[in-house]
């Protein structure tokens, strides 16, 4: 035990800072943890969907839990249902043999749900495009809100779409 | 070159690998499998194509591993005939031979299992996306259910779990057949993430389609980028330089390290030790965003092209990468004591999920996984290829086949990674790192086999008139995923998450 303390000790915290937008990281931490509760009450639960991906994206989507991005500390969390998600977060694409999967998770999504399309296939399909195999990008199965391009994007602008997504649901 | 016992007409394919092609009739194809079991080798893949030139109209391929090199032989086959089953001599052939005959249409003769396998019945039966006359269903259908094997008995239930898992996973069903807590039977069903990628192979140009090697496994980006370009080049018949080789190897290693601190992180996490996870996804944060400094991209996709490397690494580079290896082997050496001394991760890991080494033999458990049932196989050690050969790789090899034991090769090929990462800084040699690569124009095939971070990786490439015929790309996971079911059965439920994540398999990579 005592090695394992000594391990956090030396350790440290790492967790960095939120995405910055322009106010002290302070106030950013505090104006994300207003915003998910003006809008839902609760922290924020987040449904990940691998429709067909190549798992680059899950692997992004894994970092934002390491100690560095640390999403719990900003009141998101991953939920093992639909049923219990705010959000549903899809890497792409949609091969056609998840299609009716896909569209079941969004379904059993209680309102009001976010949907957020992450990557270039989660986008428009990426370089595996549509074919008798893919549907494209998630927007040509379920409602899209927000997307977020890059192969795989980086961990940090995973987070900044998912913002995004909830601040589009304040403003709205 | 020839298989003891068997009279083989083989040409070798110019590849850094001992890696030789040809043609077998059906008598030869069965004698050639029954001859590769008697002198102890192994099936890497089998995959059915669509020949060109004025042939038979189809062939079936098999590529087989013996201590000679890896033999690729080919059967032509007519319209509407079918081929003699591997499944017998080689068990996880079955459901590589069910997508042959979704994606080709080409069927083994008086095979035991005929359901579809990638085909989940969203596309009609007679539609074979692989044929060049195929024209693609203008409507597609609702996926079908499958034909699970029953299992009953007083007190037998089913838990179905999937396509879309509780966890941040790539999708696929798991069949439980449970007797109170205890698994009787697994089946599962993958197919999810078919998304066509060896009839996109064909839409590409061979120069670019590294691009596409790079995406059929996200985790092991490198290792098919390098063995599709590897197939490139040896149908080419061209060398990278040497410099080329020697960092696409820096490259293969840093990604082996990456998945190995990733995976012991959840592997502690599964069994109970968030401490594990925080601190393993430290290490491997702080790898990735090294391999975004010095080569351009977290996961080093798009690096290796035909050719040589989009990439090099200068003195302060090279400062850094060491500097790095130190760091991270002083933070894993502590990790592993806490690991190995911890009661109640070591309860977990022990036992569970055990496939013996008898058993790993007979199902072709192969990569990781197989070295942790005593399956002492690694490309890099044997039969090797540059820069490998210099570099005398340490085989990290087990005989329990347990949770523990796949911990344990992690930990250590972890270990000997950040070695070779050293030994390959020491050595790195001067030059251009990369040359003019030209395709040929004519019909001509090539060969890519890489032992990735999961296991043998094998890209076979067909080319004609300048454009790719074929491309076959083969993941360890086939081998390995019929295997799981055999290691889950007598634990319990809990556990499946745990041996799951000790083999850690690809969906994508299988699925193409």
């Amino acid at each position: 035990m005592w090695k394992i303390l000594r391990q956090i000790a030396r350790t440290g915290i790492r967790t960095e800072p939120a995405p910055d937008c322009g106010e002290p990281p302070r106030a950013e931490v505090e104006r994300i943890h207003r915003e998910l509760l003006d809008i839902l009450g609760q922290a924020l639960t987040i449904r990940q969907v691998d429709p067909g991906s190549c798992n680059g994206c899950e692997l992004e989507i894994h970092a934002l839990g390491n100690p560095y991005y640390n999403l719990e500390g900003l009141g998101i969390k991953f939920v093992a249902s639909p049923r219990h998600a705010d959000l549903l977060l899809v890497t792409g694409p949609v091969s056609r043999n998840m299609e009716l999967a896909l569209k079941r998770t969004y379904d059993a999504t209680p309102e009001p749900k976010l949907v957020v399309a992450v990557g270039d296939c989660g986008c428009d399909g990426g370089i595996f495009g549509e074919s008798y195999a893919t549907c494209g990008g998630v927007a040509k199965v379920i409602p899209v809100d927000v997307s977020v391009p890059g192969c795989p994007p980086p961990p940090l602008e995973i987070l900044r779409g998912i913002l995004a997504a909830v601040r589009r649901k304040v403003s709205a | 070159m020839q298989i003891r016992g068997l009279k083989l007409q083989v040409e070798p394919v110019r590849s850094p690998l001992p890696v030789f092609r040809g043609s077998v009739d059906a008598k030869g194809w069965e004698e050639a499998a029954r001859a590769v079991l008697a002198a102890h080798g192994r099936l890497v893949s089998t995959w059915g194509a669509q020949a060109g030139g004025g042939g038979a109209p189809f062939t079936v391929s098999a590529a087989y591993a013996l201590p000679a090199g890896l033999f690729w032989l080919q059967l032509p086959l007519e319209a509407g005939r079918g081929y003699p089953d591997l499944a017998p001599h080689f068990p996880f052939a079955g459901r590589m031979q069910r997508a042959s005959a979704d994606l080709v249409g080409l069927r083994a003769e008086s095979a035991a299992d005929g359901r579809g396998w990638l085909n989940h019945g969203v596309w009609p039966e007679s539609f074979h996306p692989l044929r060049r006359d195929c024209a693609v269903p203008e409507r597609f259908g609702a996926a079908q259910p499958y034909a699970f094997v029953p299992v009953q008995g007083d007190g037998v239930h089913e838990i179905p779990v999937g396509p879309v898992h509780a966890g941040i996973i790539e999708p696929g069903h798991f069949r439980f057949s449970i007797v109170g807590e205890k698994v009787l039977r697994l089946e599962a069903r993958l197919g999810y993430t078919h998304k066509g990628i060896e009839k996109r192979f064909t839409q590409l140009p061979p120069l670019s389609a590294h691009r596409l090697a790079g995406r059929v496994c996200g985790d092991s980006t490198v290792a098919y980028a390098w063995a599709y370009c590897m197939a490139l080049e040896s149908a080419a018949g061209f060398r990278p330089p040497g410099r080329a080789a020697w960092l696409r190897a820096l490259l293969l290693e840093r990604e082996r390290i990456a998945n190995h601190l990733g995976d012991l992180g959840a592997l502690g996490n599964d069994a109970g030790l968030a401490f594990g996870l925080a601190q393993f996804s430290r290490l491997r944060e702080d790898w990735l965003r090294a391999s975004l400094e010095l080569f351009g991209h977290r996961f080093m996709m798009d690096r290796i092209v035909p050719g040589g490397v989009a990439a090099d690494l200068g003195a302060t580079g090279v400062e850094r990468l060491l500097r790095q290896c130190d760091d991270v082997e002083r933070e894993v050496r502590r990790l592993r004591e806490i690991y190995d001394e911890h009661p109640g991760l070591q309860d977990r890991f022990i036992n569970a999920g055990k496939v013996a080494p008898d058993l790993a033999r007979t199902l072709g458990l192969t990569g990781l996984a197989g070295r942790a049932s005593a399956q002492a196989v690694d490309l890099r050690c044997k039969p090797s290829w540059p820069p490998y050969d210099a570099l005398e790789v340490r085989m990290a090899t087990h005989k329990n086949g347990d949770v523990a034991a796949r911990v344990t090769v992690r930990f250590e090929e972890t270990l000997e990674s950040l070695r070779l990462i050293r030994a390959i800084c020491a050595t790195l040699p001067h030059g251009p790192v990369r040359a003019e690569l030209a395709p040929p124009a004519g019909a001509a095939a090539g060969a890519g086999w890489i032992e990735g971070w999961r296991g043998e990786i094998l890209v076979a490439l067909e080319l004609d008139g300048g454009a790719i015929a074929r491309c076959h790309c083969h993941d360890p996971s086939w081998q390995n995923w019929p295997v799981i079911e055999h290691a889950v059965m007598d634990n319990i439920v809990p556990d499946f998450p745990l041996i799951n994540k000790s083999f850690n398999l690809a969906y994508s990579g299988h699925d193409l």
